[in-house]
């Protein structure tokens, strides 16, 4: 068993507010992942769990334990550091065994400890090595594996992949994955890769500024952005934005007029959104498709396309200057230069409102 | 309220219990450092400062009277302070000069050349730095500016000319040669190590613009050596402006004050005359000083010692 | 005509000449003392000066017999360890504060710490002195001990301050996590990661306290006098004995000059306080 809880957390630094009251639940078994660009905090909320940082106010509870002010040691957490942070005149073993050692453990019973996490981790031949015989992804192991053996409530990730290459990085997610069903652990992760979130999570806590945009499932943060931040934060390429007005307002929605040149009735509403008012309209590459002739359109100039093979995603301007993704057939001629029609499926269009919060769909919210 | 205040005793009971680590265990581990160093400073310049205020010569125990400010008014309008303060200056900048511009000049001849034994070169070039002020001073007196047995003095007559006492004529010039000859390798070997970490695609880029061997040397490499340039300022001014061995086992100041620098002639009135008063007083005066130049060079390069990279 | 190539060779080999001469003409007076030590006083005094001559180890004898220098010896090396150890143990958990909980008072104290060693000796020579005979510490090892600790003590914390920033934080932190307590921290992570740099730090004070030659000139006089002191007492001009004179310097320097020169790689990188990598 482990959850754990932060409650109203804080923290600044010389009167700079980085952690601005953060309240979270992270259940048993879960893997939690914290995503948001640089200097949202993400890092430093998983430090004030480890305690490596002092909280400034709020309380942190480890299986109803307060571990605010608990000593780093003592809080049966395991950290994998993003340089690894293994210790250079180590061997893996030792590396591996260190903290049990500290611990005072009997020698056999660690020794048997490390051996296992080296064979779960496929790291027995390297245990005589010193770190800088290591090769990247190995080191990665090692310094998962010293967090294994401690056989820990909770394992916290700060950004392990970042200093993997790219091919490494993949593989690497996958055994990370592999890892949480092998071991059935509590995981906090902390990444900037929203890819990494969308693969690993059970559930993605989208940080911004120091405060939790949204908390959800990968797929629920995916289709259901709270906000204009999550929206277009998560997926590759971005969610592409125009601007408008409403036009007209109904209990099954609502019509908005945008400043690209479309009239679109969509099936949004609020009780406070009212005509007049200026929205946001979020439209994802997948949910563009080129209008078939006759079909009322938004028309957009073409620009540069990027072609992977599979898909192209043609990059395109609205008359309004808003850039726009489509994603289209991947043996599609390049239509640079070229005036197209775009149709919007008004059932996939997300509608924010002038705060950038999200204005529910009628129809999902009734069921 | 009650609940809240028994919360925060708990709290505390928590802290203690777990023996949690104070976030910053700092002030707690310098401080032994900061305290020795305070005393070290505090407690022999309060007794100078004392000193510095009574009569008091080792000769003429117990007439230990308040005398105010005369024993300053002394050791100001002594004959050797006004040659003390310039000898002190001119063989503070001298040095610094001669190894600076020496050993940024053999850092890159060395980097520019390519040859055999360069470890035995480097070897031989470090070698002046590990040898005792005292021995320096002693093999330049005895070996080198001897004017008769001397290696100069042979090198003259070789040339057929009059050999030169060297310390009796040139006393301040030939202690500058020999404090220089100490501190030079120093520079040489920082700058040289620091030459070879210079960026070598930047100096390429600069050759593919049409920068010349001279142009890359003023523009790219003079920067780069900015940093160990004022290290080697910082340590040498600091071990500079306190030379005393190599005056002492040499010209012992003389000819008159001709080779006296402040530290020797601080020295001579403390324990050759037994001066303590007026000694004190220099002392002082030496330590205003190096305040000065310490302000001085920490306004300059403190930012370049401390800032990384 | 020469080729390019050529002239670049040539070029070259003038250079590599030219910092050999540099390099000799450095060299020469350690070079000389060495070769008058192997003289007999005669040919020492010889005009013009002998390069080729008859080597003969009668001052190194004489040395010990009539000054005692292993007496001198052992003092020199009794007060340097026992100053740099208890330098060291100071100054670490100095500079382990500052580097790794670094304050905005962190750089004005190093900074202040490094214009302490401003201060000139002189200045407080008086004091100094007295206090010693006051304590009954004159010419004791024990106050040579303490004033080369304190006067080196600036000088050692800046060094393993700019060793342990080298360190990165993250390792200490995993420690921490790992349970270690703060001692446990320095002792089995951060000292094995810096022995390196601890190394040529100690190093650094040997020679600071070797060659020293103020304090140990004023605070001594037999009993505790070091090498230093054995030289100056050849200095005075009771006679012309070169050979002997070079023979005793040869024997106070050779230790800490090849010691020196094992280690001047660690020993350049440590005094360059960070400014070299």
């Amino acid at each position: 068993m482990a959850t754990l809880k932060l409650k109203n957390l804080k923290k600044g630094f010389e009167g700079l507010q980085i952690i601005k009251g953060i309240d979270l639940e992270v259940l048993d078994k879960e893997f939690v992942v914290f995503v948001g660009p640089s200097g949202c905090g993400k890092s430093t909320l998983l430090r004030l769990i480890a305690g490596l940082e002092d909280v400034s106010s709020g309380h942190i509870e480890l299986d109803g334990r307060d571990i605010t002010e608990v000593s780093p040691a003592k809080r049966d957490l395991a950290m994998v550091f993003q340089t690894y942070a293994l210790y250079p005149h180590m061997t893996v073993r030792k590396n591996m065994s260190f903290a049990l050692d500290l611990a005072g453990g009997d020698k056999a019973e660690v020794q048997r400890k490390v051996d296992d996490a080296a064979r779960i981790l496929e790291l027995t031949p390297l245990l005589d090595r010193k770190p800088r015989q290591l090769s990247g992804g190995q080191r990665q192991r090692v310094a998962i594996g010293r967090a294994i053996v401690r056989n820990p409530k909770i394992f916290l990730f700060d950004e392990p992949l970042s200093n993997l290459d790219a091919a490494l990085r993949v593989q690497m997610r996958l055994e990370l994955a592999r890892l949480h069903q092998e071991l059935q652990a509590t995981m906090i992760y902390v990444t900037h890769d929203q890819v990494e979130a969308m693969t690993l999570a059970n559930k993605v806590v989208v940080l911004n500024g120091g405060r939790i945009e949204q908390v959800g499932s990968p797929l629920e943060l995916y289709h259901h952005p709270a906000n204009l931040f999550v929206a277009g934060f998560l997926g590759t390429p971005k969610m592409a934005f125009l601007k408008g007005k409403v036009s007209a307002v109904d209990t099954g929605g609502c019509e908005v007029s945008l400043d690209a040149g479309l009239q679109l009735a969509l099936p949004h509403s609020s009780a406070a959104l009212k005509v007049g008012d200026p929205v946001t309209l979020g439209i994802r590459p997948e949910h563009l498709e080129l209008a078939t002739a006759g079909q009322p359109g938004l028309s957009v100039t073409a620009d540069v396309s990027e072609r992977l093979g599979s898909d192209t995603f043609c990059h395109v301007l609205a008359d309004s200057g808003e850039p726009l993704t489509v994603r289209l057939r991947g043996d599609l001629n390049n239509p640079y230069g070229q005036r197209l029609q775009l149709h919007l499926g008004a059932e996939h269009c997300h509608l924010f409102d002038a705060n950038g919060d999200a204005v529910s769909h009628a129809l999902r919210a009734a069921a | 309220m009650t609940t809240q205040t028994a919360n925060k005793a708990q709290l505390r009971d928590t802290r203690k219990a777990v023996g949690r680590r104070s976030s910053n265990p700092g002030w707690f581990l310098v401080s032994p450092s900061v305290l020795l160093l305070l005393l070290w400073m505090i407690v022999p310049l309060g007794m100078t400062l004392y000193f510095s205020l009574i009569r008091f010569n080792l000769l003429y125990p117990g007439e230990n009277e308040f005398v105010g400010l005369e024993n300053f008014s002394f050791f100001l309008t002594d004959s050797g302070f006004l040659p003390g303060i310039w000898n002190t200056v001119v063989l503070v900048l001298s040095v610094l000069i001669i190894s600076v511009v020496g050993g940024v000049l053999v850092a890159a001849l060395l980097e520019a050349s390519d040859f055999i034994g360069r470890g035995i070169v480097r070897v031989m070039l470090i070698s002046p730095f590990f040898i005792m002020p005292t021995v320096g001073a002693l093999v330049f007196k005895n070996l080198i500016f001897h004017p008769v047995s001397g290696i100069l003095a042979a090198l003259w007559r070789a040339f057929g000319a009059q050999p030169i006492d060297w310390l009796a004529n040139y006393p301040l010039a030939s202690i500058i040669i020999i404090v220089a000859w100490q501190w030079l390798p120093f520079a040489i070997l920082l700058l040289m190590t620091a030459i070879q970490s210079q960026d070598l695609e930047q100096k390429e880029a600069a050759r593919l613009d049409g920068a010349g061997p001279g142009a890359i040397f003023w523009h790219l490499t003079l920067p780069h050596l900015s940093r160990p340039i004022a290290v080697v300022v910082m340590i040498e001014t600091i071990f500079l402006l306190s030379v005393f061995a190599e005056i002492f086992t040499t010209t012992n100041g003389g000819p008159g004050f001709a080779s006296t620098n402040l530290a020797y002639l601080i020295y001579n009135q403390a324990l050759v005359q037994f001066d303590v008063g007026m000694a004190s007083a220099g002392g002082l005066i030496a330590v205003v000083i190096a305040n000065i130049a310490a302000v001085i060079l920490v306004r300059m390069i403190g930012k370049n010692l401390t800032d990384k990279g | 005509m020469m080729t390019l190539k050529q002239s670049r060779r040539l070029q070259s080999v003038a250079l590599g000449g030219l910092s050999w001469l540099i390099a000799l003409l450095i060299f020469f007076p350690i070079l000389w003392m060495v070769l008058t030590s192997f003289k007999t006083e005669i040919d020492a005094f010889a005009t013009p000066p002998l390069f080729f001559f008859h080597p003969t180890l009668e001052n190194y004898i004489h040395i010990q017999e009539r000054s005692d220098y292993l007496h001198f010896a052992w003092n020199s090396i009794a007060i340097s360890f026992s100053a740099t150890i208890l330098c060291l143990l100071i100054a670490v958990p100095a500079a382990y504060s500052m580097a790794f909980y670094e304050t905005k008072r962190t750089k004005q104290t190093l900074l202040w710490m490094l214009s302490t060693k401003m201060l000139p000796p002189v200045g407080v020579l008086m004091p100094i002195y007295l206090l010693a005979k006051g304590t009954g510490l004159l010419d004791t090892k024990l106050a040579l001990i303490i004033i080369y600790t304190l006067v080196n003590l600036p000088i050692v914390v800046w060094m393993v301050y700019t060793y342990f920033k080298d360190v990165p934080r993250d390792i200490l932190e995993a420690a921490r996590l790992d349970g270690a307590t703060l001692l446990q921290e320095m002792l089995r992570v951060l000292l094995p990661i810096s022995k390196g740099g601890l190394a040529s730090t100690a190093l650094l004070s040997l020679i600071l306290c070797w060659n020293e030659a103020f304090w140990s000139l004023n605070l001594s006089s037999s009993q505790a006098a070091p090498l230093t002191a054995l030289i100056a007492s050849y200095s005075s001009p009771e006679g012309l004995f070169w050979a002997k004179l070079s023979a005793v310097s040869t024997l106070a320097c050779a230790p800490i000059l090849i010691f020196g020169w094992i280690s001047q790689k660690q020993l350049v990188r440590g005094l360059s306080f960070g400014a070299v990598k």
